[in-house]
């Protein structure tokens, strides 16, 4: 077997969610190539070749590529697909963006956010937001899967020593032009890879009462979430939302502040290794997942936990 | 400007599922169904741009058993004109009609209604795969704007904003384009009972998929469906210092 990562990096540095679906395609078994497609991406592509395990790294530089639009990408994907059994991206917005492009151009039925191999073929996939857990067997000749990265193991971000080959992009298409990003600066852990998660929810009530969890979350080091009614409220941006349709975490600790716990949210947070929830309501559904429940007004708990901290 | 709005029919979001217990599906007998939520929202999408006077005709489509006639007159009575349902008794959940059979069926019925838009869910709350959108988008050629937050369009150009890992990201798409959306692209309206009555006498074309020549045998076989591990509740502390104790001592995570 043989199996292509598709990379998620900025052109400088692989993202962690990359090194995670290097995981489960190391479960798969096989020779591992990674595509780094993007625009004066050397130093991504180096990086690439510093983990360990990896065979090749093919490097698709070119400047309609810097921001690795869908378009771009899937004939490139194509064009390789043939030498390959797997081809596996993460199951983030870059990997669910371009993969279905990618896998309707080869006429294959892409398999979603897998969270265990059984083997080659067989995969478990979370349905209905975690609710029913599908075991799911491919028949076609070639898998292409996004992974489910918090329940992989990263392998070795170095150590390595692959080949860097060069791959001849085409010519751009052009279907679609990039305006801007409006991207969130933090000095923070990133979400789905930070240890502990500090989330707030509607109950936290405005964007200015957001400065206590911001305050917790930072004498923790911690990352800060929110639930989609914190997001659609404007109190936080809309890449802290945790949830089916959001991001989904598993740190070793997560807390859940003025939270109630809607499956929609517990399906982004509920494999979290300890979960804390705060909330007045002693009834609040989160607290039939949570480890520790603190029955009370956040406003009064949430400073003096900071504090005492 | 037409604007096809392709929908399903899923399960409410506010419905806690149920797994048979021969593994071999979730339960959908007497289960409350409804249009799968981003399919409102796009929808709306579309029904606002009418509005403004920048669509002329907006048609939903669905894939799906004789009942989800019930979700296209729900998106007529909140302003489409008219529908379409490829009608077919294969499960539309899991093991049936597949993002790959559903972006084929959606490409066949584009190439004959030729719409200049396409807005559709970014994903669907029954399988979550989020494909469709992004197939339907590589078998037409056009460009796809995934998970849209903001959606601009002024005469040719379409000008959308897309929520990301990372933040926000905008992007000027050449037309026609396939639109995915996300969450906050709109807040959806309730269908009033004027426009329900309505809905009733407008034009609903059935149709086989054999006629649009697709079939919707699974790729991926369902071998098993089961119930998540179950995470039991734990304890209530009682004061601020009981919860520091117990994540020092006991859980050991801080
Ligand atoms: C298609 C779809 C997708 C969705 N995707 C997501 C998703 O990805 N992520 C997500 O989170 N949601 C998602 N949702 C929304 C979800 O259904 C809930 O509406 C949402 O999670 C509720 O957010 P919340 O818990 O912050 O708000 P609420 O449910 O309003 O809960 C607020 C809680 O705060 C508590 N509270 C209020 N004041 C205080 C106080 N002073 N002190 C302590 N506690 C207080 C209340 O007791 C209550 O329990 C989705 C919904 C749909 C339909």
């Amino acid at each position: 077997m043989s199996i292509l990562i598709v990379a998620e990096h900025d052109n400088t540095n692989i993202k962690s969610a990359t090194l995670s679906t290097i995981g489960a395609a190391m479960q798969i078994g096989g020779d591992i190539d990674i595509l780094v497609a993007g625009s004066n991406c050397d130093e991504a592509a180096s990086a690439a070749a510093q983990i360990a395990g990896i065979s090749k790294i093919i490097k698709a530089d070119a400047p309609h590529l810097e921001h690795q639009s869908a378009e771009e990408l899937a004939p490139i994907i194509v064009d390789l697909a043939s030498n390959y059994s797997h081809i596996l991206t993460p199951a983030t917005t870059f990997g669910k963006n371009i993969l279905p492009r990618a896998a309707a151009l080869l006429d294959v039925q892409q398999i979603s956010d897998i969270i265990s191999v059984e083997s080659p073929d067989t995969f478990k996939r979370p349905v209905y937001a975690g609710n029913a857990i599908a075991t799911v067997r491919s028949s076609d000749s070639i898998k292409l899967i996004t992974v489910r990265t918090t329940t992989f193991d990263a392998p070795n971000a170095s150590g390595g020593n692959a080949s860097v080959e060069d791959y001849s992009v085409g010519k751009a298409l052009n279907l679609s032009k990039f305006v801007k990003q409006e991207f969130s600066v933090s000095e923070r852990p990133e979400l789905t890879s930070a240890k502990i998660v500090v989330s707030g929810g509607r109950g936290v009530g405005s964007k200015e009462n957001f400065k206590i969890i911001e305050a917790l979350a930072d004498k923790l080091g911690a990352a800060i979430g929110a639930s989609r009614a914190a997001v659609d409220a404007e109190f936080v941006p809309n890449d802290y939302q945790v949830g089916q349709t959001g991001k989904i975490v598993a740190p070793d600790l997560y807390i859940a502040i003025g939270i109630s716990g809607a499956i929609q949210h517990l399906a982004g947070m509920k494999d979290s290794k300890v979960i804390v929830a705060i909330n007045k309501d002693e009834d609040a559904p989160i607290f039939s997942i949570a480890d520790y429940g603190l029955v009370a007004d956040l406003f009064d708990v949430v400073p003096e936990l900071e504090g005492k901290l | 400007m037409k604007i096809f709005v392709p929908i399903k029919r899923v399960v409410d979001y506010n419905v806690k599922i149920r797994v048979k217990s021969d593994g071999s599906a979730v339960e959908l007998a007497n289960v409350k169904m409804s249009i799968n939520p981003f399919d409102e929202i796009a929808i709306e999408e579309a029904v606002r741009l009418k509005e403004s006077g920048k669509a002329s005709e907006i048609i939903v489509v669905t894939i799906g058993p004789e009942k989800a006639q019930e979700q296209i007159r729900t998106a007529m009575a909140i302003g489409a004109d008219r529908g379409i349902l490829v009608k077919t008794d294969a499960p539309i959940d899991l093991g049936g009609v597949e993002p790959l059979g559903v972006a084929k069926t959606l490409k066949a019925l584009i190439e004959k209604e030729k719409p200049d838009l396409v807005i559709m869910g970014k994903q669907s709350i029954d399988d979550d795969s989020n494909q469709s959108g992004q197939m339907l988008a590589a078998l037409l050629g056009w460009a796809q704007g995934t998970f849209a937050s903001k959606l601009d369009i002024d005469g040719d150009k379409i000008t959308v904003t897309r929520e990301v890992d990372g933040g926000l990201e905008t992007l000027e798409l050449s037309s026609p384009a396939i639109i995915t959306t996300d969450l906050r692209l709109n807040e959806p309206r309730y269908a009033k009972l004027p426009d329900i009555m309505k809905a009733k006498k407008k034009q609903l074309d059935i149709i086989e998929p054999s006629e649009l020549g697709v079939d919707y045998t699974a790729r991926l076989e369902i071998i098993n469906v089961s119930e998540p591990e179950q995470r039991s509740a734990g304890i209530k502390v009682a004061s601020v210092d009981a919860l520091i104790d117990k994540l020092k001592n006991e859980a050991k995570v801080i």
